[in-house]
């Protein structure tokens, strides 16, 4: 099923059900602006409760992939399947973070959260949606700030916001678009580690099965900072340069979550992890220009 | 943990600003006197050469008399000055308000749809640089009177700042917000109110400001034309009567009525400022 894996992989037991069907179906996408082929060829399968990295230099079409699972832009071959539908368009089934935050200006906190809700969740009363909206900002630490314009945040704080926006519509898939590329370091810890908290917390049963074991979300993020990527995810997707864009190689991140940055430092498993992205990312993929 | 530190402190109480302020205000009035003083001195330089200009003694004198019963009403060309200014105002508004509520919906559209930019554009470009005192004979032609064909000039000219403003407001928007709308599903009605209108609100109010600005101008070449009463019809009939120290009074009452109005504007461009 995966693409491209290097035969040096060693083989490791999967942590997730890859039989079945896959969350998110990426198959044989092409992706062309007028004469750009951005993308060539991309397949990829994300299962249920995986964290996705994407990354690779800019121009690599990682966001454009993204904005293709987000329905933001179609494909011009292949198709992206969520749940094995066939995805047309946007959906509060899948909630994006973007790079700039995109909170509307003109609002407060609790306004921005609440408009995304009163769209994507009409069927709940005004009540629901408040209390939502109040316990998604007390969960990022902004309750305090709720009557607050954006103008009036940090970096940091507006990311917050965007982060609780996009949880508070439970959607089965979440859509990261380099969403702390513009956070200082120390920020940037931060809402990594708030961001994997929410994850975890925010789980859901899964439908049928209330019993069992709750079901975690599918994060697919788009970044550049090889830290960030084996920090966060269960898979690293390696995008080969633009134009014509593809998956240059996908690998596996075998550490053991709750992860912790200060033990990760010299985990003989993530330094193998980050020389082996350094090594793809500024020497193979170098740019030669 | 949470960066609370670099959040702007909004509630703190400090006398330090409103002593500056108080500063800043006493500066903004010397430049204002010195102003008016050079206005004063340029007057006063050519009523040298112009022997026919009133004396500032006399324009102060007819000023007091305007002031001292603004509210009389002998005949429709016999009024106070309050009433006078009450007349021309309710002209402006109406066709300020009439050719806003044209301009708002037709700028959404401009912007909005591409097409409609491409077909309009042109006839607004065409009109736009036309004044609108040529519009008055067919005014006059289509309403037979000339009350309404005055509000026509004005509707005219409140149309085309406020088209303009609200097209390029509406069709800048960034993208960025169009995809928060899109992703989470915003209904039309959402889109238009929460996202499209709050964006382009600041620039329809420049649009607004800009067109009540040249429909005060106007008003008063209308009610000259028109010979209805009114501040330009005033003038006019000062100018008749050869009382130019009327004429000048009336031309200060225009000028600080019309900065009243757009110091107003100036406000609510303020107030529905989000950045």
């Amino acid at each position: 099923m995966l693409m491209t894996q290097t035969p040096l992989e060693p083989l490791i037991p999967l942590r997730f059900d890859r039989n079945g069907t896959p969350t998110l179906d990426i198959d044989h996408v092409h992706k062309s602006f007028g004469n750009y082929v951005a993308l060539e060829d991309v397949s990829l399968q994300i299962w249920p409760g995986e964290f996705v990295s994407l990354i690779g230099h800019s121009g690599c079409g990682k966001s454009t992939l993204l904005n293709l699972i987000s329905g933001l832009e179609n494909p011009t071959q292949g198709m992206v399947r969520l749940n094995g539908q066939q995805i047309e368009g946007p959906g509060p089934d899948r909630a994006m973070v973007f790079q700039n935050y995109s909170l509307l200006p003109w609002m407060t906190v609790t306004q921005n959260v609440l408009e995304a809700l009163r769209a994507a969740a009409p069927q709940l009363s005004n009540l629901e949606r408040k209390e939502r909206v109040e316990s998604f900002l007390k969960m990022v630490g902004l309750w305090q700030h709720k009557s607050k314009r954006p103008a009036e945040l940090s970096g940091g704080m507006k990311q917050r916001v965007a982060i609780a926006r996009a949880f508070a519509i439970h959607p089965q898939v979440l859509l990261l678009d380099e969403p702390f590329g513009a956070l200082d370091a120390i920020t940037k810890g931060n809402l990594q580690e708030e961001l994997l908290n929410m994850w975890q917390l925010e789980a859901e049963p899964v439908k049928g099965q209330e019993d069992q074991p709750s079901q975690k979300k599918n994060v697919v993020m788009v970044t550049h900072d090889i830290d960030e990527a084996i920090y966060l995810s269960d898979r690293i997707v390696v995008m080969s340069n633009g134009p014509k864009a593809r998956i240059h190689q996908i690998i596996e991140v075998n550490l053991e979550r709750p992860r912790s940055k200060a033990q990760l430092v010299d985990d003989p498993e993530y330094l193998r992890l980050k020389a082996q992205l350094l090594a793809l990312l500024s020497v193979e993929l170098a740019h030669h220009d | 943990m949470y960066d609370t530190q670099s959040v702007k402190q909004t509630k703190t109480i400090n006398l330090a600003p409103l002593g500056k302020k108080v500063l800043s205000g006493a500066i903004q009035m010397a430049y204002f006197l010195a102003g008016i003083g050079l206005l004063i001195a340029g007057y006063m330089l050519t009523a040298v050469f112009v022997k026919d200009l009133p004396s500032l003694a006399q324009i102060g004198e007819t000023m007091k008399t305007l002031w001292s019963n603004p509210y009389y009403e002998n005949s429709p060309s016999d009024r106070g000055i309050i009433n006078l200014i009450i007349s021309s105002l309710v002209r402006v508004g109406s066709g300020f308000i009439l050719g806003a509520a044209i301009a708002i919906p037709l700028g959404v559209l401009i912007g909005s749809v591409p097409v409609l930019k491409k077909i309009i554009d042109p006839v607004v470009q065409l009109l736009r640089p036309v004044s609108p005192l040529a519009w008055f004979p067919i005014g006059l032609t289509v309403f037979k009177s000339a009350e309404p064909a005055t509000v026509f000039i004005i509707l005219i000219t409140a149309l085309w700042p406020t088209v303009i403003n609200t097209a390029f407001g509406v069709g800048t928007l960034p993208k960025d917000f169009k995809n928060v709308a899109r992703v989470f599903r915003f209904t039309p009605a959402q889109y238009v109110f929460k996202v499209l209108f709050p964006f382009a609100l600041p620039h329809i109010i420049t649009g607004l400001r800009i067109s009540f600005g040249i429909a005060w101008m106007v008003i008063v070449a209308a009610e000259m034309l028109s010979g209805k009463s009114g501040i330009g019809f005033y003038v006019w009939d000062a100018w008749n009567a050869l009382d130019l120290s009327k004429v000048i009074c009336a031309i200060l009452i225009i000028g600080v009525t019309g900065l009243l109005f757009d110091r107003f504007f100036g406000f609510l461009e303020r107030k529905v400022s989000y950045v």
